[in-house]
């Protein structure tokens, strides 16, 4: 293979190949670096990887402030729902408050953050207030603010459909690093808190079906939760095979279908978490 | 577009523009080509497989980052078998099922790093948890601890190196469950702490970590020499 040829003529097609790579001679340089460390076998393998950094997979900034707002959206929807939450005088004090105030003040900085980023690179942040949600649903929570149970099990499916939210938009941040690692660093925190919420609802008890047992984690596409005004924000949550590969006794492990969904959380598409919390709209 | 990790705010910023318009055609029109090498390449690929006196080799591109991931797994799923098989004194049947549960998920990332790496896979780690006392629960939450937020903290680090969407969604489908670990598991050290300042910045953003500075912390409990120098750093 003739590294020199490649580049020259991919030159022909897209003249600020370089803009995009570096120097021609950096590029080089760094090829040489690369091929003397590595079979040359592995040289088109550091290629690709190159390029498909430079190039990407089409995602221009106009997308990923779309991302971006799309996540504000949703920081927005648990923001002001925790701001309720925590001041409607239904939450026992103590580790309870304590925890979802934590929660509160965590959706807050999201917000702010993700509002100062969508600002800075020149994008229209997107902006609520509180009388824009509702957050009984129209009416499939009218106690959400009056019933403890009922105030977790909303705070449960924010939180477990925020980080499939986060999760589902990965792929469309790839080419875009920083706003990438800062969109992990902002779903990591939403499992967490996703994690807590429901140890608060398995002490709490109410709204879990007889027979489940939360656990801080998603077994197969239950809810634990005594409805299914929640189930879209769980299903798919059941899958047990991950890149063609079965989970479920994986390498004569004793690997149980359960637990072979559990160790892997799902994504949801744009589409279907929208879907999802258009009900909180005012 | 810069971020700056600190106690204070971080400020993040696109870059402008963040890529210049490349036709697709064009790129797919050279790719077309590559990716018959891309095979070749596969297919003449050396196995890493290594002994661990000699240690091992992780290897570059998303195969490095695979079996990087893949290295963790091991660490969790051994630390989390030997609790399972030797409970500390005092576990609740509540603890002893969750931790089994867990135990299970590590197991299950170990075995499916090591089924998708296929024979670029990274030998079996030789591992040392003598500074752990399996007796103690203070001593098995603590690292435990230790190694969910690392986990977070690795993986959420390593997204931004892998260039496979692929691997990435399945990164992402992996860190989740370690942040829901690691929030349970401070939950059991101190309730309430699942997601306080010590790994939370005033953002309300996680820690992400570099393969370097997750392999230093986890070099006291690894034995076989992990050779990182070959991944991708950017």
């Amino acid at each position: 293979m003739n590294l020199q040829n490649i580049l020259t003529e991919i030159e022909k097609v897209d003249a600020e190949v370089y803009d995009k790579l570096d120097s021609r001679r950096n590029v080089m340089k760094s090829f040489a670096n690369v091929t003397g460390k590595l079979a040359l076998a592995a040289v088109p393998l550091a290629l690709g990887s190159m390029f498909q950094k430079a190039y990407g997979r089409g995602t221009g900034i106009t997308d990923v402030l779309s991302v971006l707002n799309y996540a504000l959206t949703l920081e927005y929807l648990e923001y002001n729902f925790y701001l309720k939450a925590v001041a409607s005088g239904v939450i026992p004090a103590g580790a309870p408050t304590a925890a979802l105030t934590t929660i509160r003040n965590h959706e807050g900085a999201h917000v702010t953050f993700l509002t100062n980023a969508i600002t800075a690179s020149g994008g229209t942040p997107v902006s609520f207030t509180a009388s824009q949600f509702d957050f009984t649903a129209g009416g499939a929570f009218p106690t959400v603010f009056t019933d403890y149970a009922v105030l977790l099990a909303v705070a449960q499916t924010f939180e477990d459909t925020g980080v499939r939210a986060y999760k589902g938009q990965a792929a469309n941040l790839i080419s875009n690093n920083d706003v990438l690692t800062a969109a992990l660093n902002i779903h990591s925190v939403e499992a967490r808190h996703a994690a807590h919420v429901r140890s608060m609802r398995r002490a709490n008890g109410g709204l879990v079906p007889s027979g489940v047992t939360v656990k801080p984690w998603i077994t197969g596409n239950q809810s634990g939760i005594g409805t299914s005004a929640v189930q879209a924000s769980y299903n798919g949550e059941e899958i047990t095979t991950q890149a063609g590969i079965n989970i479920v006794n994986i390498n004569a492990q004793s690997i149980s279908a359960n637990a072979a969904s559990e160790a892997f959380d799902e994504p949801l598409d744009e589409t279907s978490v929208r879907a999802i919390v258009a009900p909180f709209f005012a | 577009m810069s971020t700056q990790q600190s106690n204070s705010k971080q400020v993040l910023v696109l870059d402008e523009p963040l890529q210049k318009n490349v036709s697709r055609r064009n790129f797919l029109g050279y790719f077309g080509g590559a990716s018959a090498l891309l095979v070749t390449a596969a297919a003449c690929k050396k196995d890493n497989n290594t002994s661990a006196a000699t240690g091992v080799d992780l290897g570059s591109g998303d195969v490095g980052i695979l079996n990087y991931a893949y290295a963790l797994e091991q660490i969790e799923a051994a630390f989390y078998t030997k609790v399972a098989l030797s409970p500390y004194s005092g576990i609740s049947a509540s603890e002893n099922a969750l931790l089994t549960d867990i135990r299970d998920h590590e197991i299950a990332h170990r075995e499916f790093f090591k089924n998708a790496l296929g024979t670029s896979a990274i030998a079996t780690l030789e591992l040392d948890f003598s500074s752990i006392n399996f007796a103690s629960r203070d001593s098995v939450l603590s690292a435990a601890k230790t190694f969910e937020d690392l986990g977070v903290s690795a993986y959420n680090g390593a997204g931004k190196l892998i260039v496979d969407a692929n691997y990435l969604l399945l990164a992402g489908k992996i860190v989740s469950v370690e942040a829901r670990h690691a929030a349970y598991i401070r939950d059991l050290i101190a309730n309430g702490s699942f997601a306080d300042s010590t790994v939370i910045d005033a953002n309300g953003l996680d820690m992400s970590r570099t393969p370097s500075a997750v392999l230093a912390l986890a070099a006291p409990f690894v034995k076989t020499m992990i050779n990182a120098s070959n991944l991708p750093t950017s």
